[in-house]
């Protein structure tokens, strides 16, 4: 048990410390609307320092040398990026390129074609993004109806997708699609990656109750995709959505936000007759809760880290860190507006604490226990894959696709 | 970074696990639950003693095999995982890391040796009443070198040879050593909840006693003791939980209802998946003890008490619905989970409630980031 960096991490850090702090973005200079992560002005600087990782050899840190990458270790990486984090930089437009559907695709295609997109995605040229979930499958990721035909040596893809997170930042896509309807669910399917310019493909943004549009529906019409483009073997796609998901359960664990920390400040600012809400017994009690349950998720992060370190793949433990996230922040920031009494219904960036980011993450924490896979889907994978329980009773086993009810 | 049991530390654990398992079988469990005025199984207890388990924190200097802290956090993973009905905690989680935290030298010389061995069981004595002990309604008094009051309960108090006592001496509250066999010591057993652990009233009478290392606020000592005894007692309630969920888990894989086994309903899977992620944090909370533990960390008295917090829930969460998923036989004497219910709950209020540990935990939050705003502010 031992939780200090050891000499050389210790010094990794003093390294890259000094090194972020020397190069950082200056978002400053943006104007304060363009300065919100999912905006132009922001993506741009988040392009540039991308482009200043790579220069300097601080992206994709655990990548060979020949693939773009620094040829470091997994807690170098894992120590970048908490010291990315700890200077306020929040980068959510390379993670799931680099982390998630490039790693996933290498591992099925070494085609000079898409070796050439790897570089650019290294130096922040382009942005990737995942095109998997759809209006009718959701947690049931493999009920996937965008159909791709074969018509000589290209495909011809209809059909939507949604849900697709930066969609509409984005240069390049991995696609899942249906091939063959006449076998089971998760046989027929294929993965081809695209150009997010390819005609016939329409981005829509959709604005969430909090009021944001990282969100897209990708519409498909007549879409045509090379053949060479194909990820993995035709009616083979499901591997490839398990490899991408792998990797998103590694990718769990960094992340920044409100914690119990925050909520001791905001306390601390709310004046009752006895003091301020810390002097309050039940709040007391509230932050001791949400300090254990928190602090846990962080620890937590830290056993994934050393089954990494070990060279052991990470274990199920992150689905239970994603539960106490999402369902902690929900309840912490319902506490917060309480703890406000009636002044907790303004959401406001000049009367509200903290520019009205309690407020704002109030609605947002609603898509934490959505996303990513919801609450139910995560107790189901703890259940089944940690404590052995059976699988729920599937009508749909063994059932060709185009048989499968559809409740249409 | 490396937050897991060493390969070694895994091996101990792995034995302690086999050692259990053919020392402490549920039948010698249930030994001591049908007769509770043994208080603990003597023939265990030997057994145990001479692994060496007693003395696997306590330095060779005094006797002890000085295995290290998360050795030992290992064993009483394991300990708890067994419901051992030993007098363990008592006398190496609370005694000797009082002794070996506030004695003095001499007093570690003169006491630790035995406890090391397994010869002398040592407790500590506390509670007096219901509600809380404070320095305001502390009872039990310590002058002229003599122990006048009453304790109740006191964990492993029959079994115990020698008790740190908290008691309200000429300068206010003070830890001091007392010989439970020696003069002006009346004691009964004391039927409790978990009768597999056994607990007494002591009344003292002008009992012989000394003051435990140089004295000084005894409320304070006896905190500082308690978060050493927190983190290794949030190891036996880990085992606990994780045994109470597997036998849950191994229930409804094996019950029937309606055509299938209860354990592929949602109503099951959600539960126990809701379990094991209180485990997860107790896990994770103690695992951090552990290592603030071993290493006398700074941040010990906030991870003790997080630890402390998050054992008792998830033990009382494993115990309670490992019943609920058994159901009807879960409610009876035969079946064995309400030797878990009852364990968390023998588990959840020696050292105190949960609830008391919240308050502590947010003093400690408080204080901390007080002194780390006046540091920024200093720079």
């Amino acid at each position: 048990m031992n939780f200090d960096d050891n000499p050389t991490e210790a010094q990794y850090r003093t390294k890259v410390r000094d090194w972020i702090a020397a190069n950082k973005p200056n978002l400053s200079v943006l104007p304060p609307e363009e300065r919100l992560v999912w905006t132009y002005g922001h993506k741009n600087a988040m392009r540039d320092w991308q482009a200043t990782k790579s220069a300097g050899g601080y992206a994709c840190i655990t990548w060979p040398k020949e693939q773009g990458g620094a040829g470091g270790t997994q807690i170098e990486d894992v120590i970048f990026s908490q010291e990315e984090t700890a200077a306020e930089i929040h980068d959510p437009y390379y993670i799931t390129g680099l982390k998630m559907l490039i790693p996933a695709i290498l591992k099925f295609n070494s085609d000079a074609k898409f070796a050439e997109r790897v570089p650019l995605a290294v130096r922040g040229d382009e942005i990737w993004c995942q095109l998997f979930s759809e209006p009718s499958s959701g947690s049931d990721s493999a009920g996937i109806r965008t159909a791709a035909v074969r018509q000589d040596d290209e495909w011809v893809i209809n059909g939507q997708k949604v849900w697709n997170s930066g969609a509409a930042h984005a240069d390049y896509g991995l696609l899942i699609t249906r091939t063959d309807p006449d076998q089971p669910k998760h046989k027929g399917l294929a993965a081809f990656w695209l150009k997010m310019d390819t005609p016939g493909l329409e981005v829509r943004p959709i604005k969430t109750m909090g009021g944001d549009s990282e969100l897209n529906e990708v519409f498909f019409d007549d879409v045509r995709i090379p053949d060479d483009q194909r990820v993995g073997a035709v009616n083979d796609g499901w591997s490839v959505v398990l490899a991408t998901l792998m990797n998103e359960r590694a990718a769990i664990g960094q992340s920044n936000g409100l914690t119990w920390s925050d909520m001791m400040d905001l306390a601390a600012s709310v004046p009752t007759d006895e003091g301020t809400v810390m002097d309050d017994d039940a709040f007391r009690d509230l932050i001791a809760d949400l300090y254990v349950d928190l602090e846990a998720r962080r620890l937590i992060g830290f056993r994934t880290l050393t089954a990494i370190s070990r060279g052991q793949s990470p274990g199920p433990e992150g689905s239970a860190a994603k539960l106490l996230w999402s369902g902690g922040t929900q309840t912490m920031m319902s506490e917060a507006l309480d703890m406000l009494g009636e002044f907790g219904l303004v959401q406001d960036s000049v009367l509200s604490p903290r520019a009205g980011a309690f407020q704002q993450r109030f609605l947002w924490s609603c898509g934490l226990r959505i996303g990513g896979g919801t609450d139910e889907i995560q107790k189901n994978i703890i259940a089944e894959r940690v404590l052995g329980l059976p699988a729920d009773v599937r009508v749909d086993k063994g059932v060709p696709f185009r048989e499968i009810p559809s409740g249409r | 970074m490396d937050f897991d049991y060493t390969d070694e530390q895994k091996a101990l654990k792995d034995e302690a696990r086999r050692f259990l398992g053919d020392a402490s079988p549920i039948s010698v469990v249930r030994g001591v639950l049908e007769n509770p005025e043994r208080g603990h199984d003597a023939a265990l207890w030997a057994r145990v003693a001479e692994q060496g388990w007693c003395g696997a924190a306590i330095p060779e200097a005094y006797g002890g095999s000085e295995f290290g802290y998360v050795e030992l956090c290992g064993l009483a993973e394991e300990l708890g995982r067994s419901l051992a009905p030993v007098p363990f905690a008592s006398s190496v989680y609370q005694f000797a890391e009082a002794v070996l935290a506030e004695g003095t030298e001499e007093q570690k010389l003169e006491l630790l040796p035995a406890i090391a061995s397994g010869e002398a069981i040592g407790t500590i004595a506390v509670s007096e009443g219901p509600g809380k002990v404070s320095a305001k309604r502390l009872a039990t008094r310590y002058a002229n070198g003599t122990l006048t009051g009453e304790k109740l309960p006191v964990a492993d108090g029959m079994a115990a040879g020698k008790a740190v006592v908290l008691a309200m001496g000429s300068d206010g509250p003070v830890l001091v050593l007392t010989d439970l066999a020696g003069p002006g010591i009346d004691r009964r057993i004391v039927p409790t909840l978990d009768p597999t652990r056994g607990a007494a009233q002591i009344v003292f009478d002008n009992a012989p006693a000394q003051v435990l290392g140089a004295g000084g606020d005894g409320i304070a000592a006896l905190a500082r003791v308690h978060d050493r005894s927190a983190v290794l007692m949030s190891f036996e309630q880990l085992g606990g939980a994780d045994r109470a969920l597997e036998m849950a888990r191994d229930y409804a894989l094996e019950r029937y209802a309606f055509g299938r086994p209860i354990g592929s309903y949602q109503a099951i899977k959600h539960k126990l998946a809701d379990v094991f992620i209180r485990i997860e944090v107790a896990r994770a909370s103690a695992y951090y003890g552990a290592w603030a533990l071993s290493t006398n960390a700074a941040e010990l008295p906030v991870a003790a008490a997080a630890a402390r917090i998050a054992g008792c829930n998830a033990y009382w969460q494993a115990a309670k619905e490992n019943i609920q998923t058994h159901g009807g036989i879960g409610f009876t004497w035969e079946a064995d989970p309400h030797l878990h219910y009852r364990r968390a709950r023998h588990l959840g209020l020696v050292l105190g409630s949960a609830k008391a540990w919240k308050h502590k935990l947010t003093d400690r939050l408080e204080a901390q980031r007080a002194a780390s705003n006046a540091e920024r502010h200093a720079a």
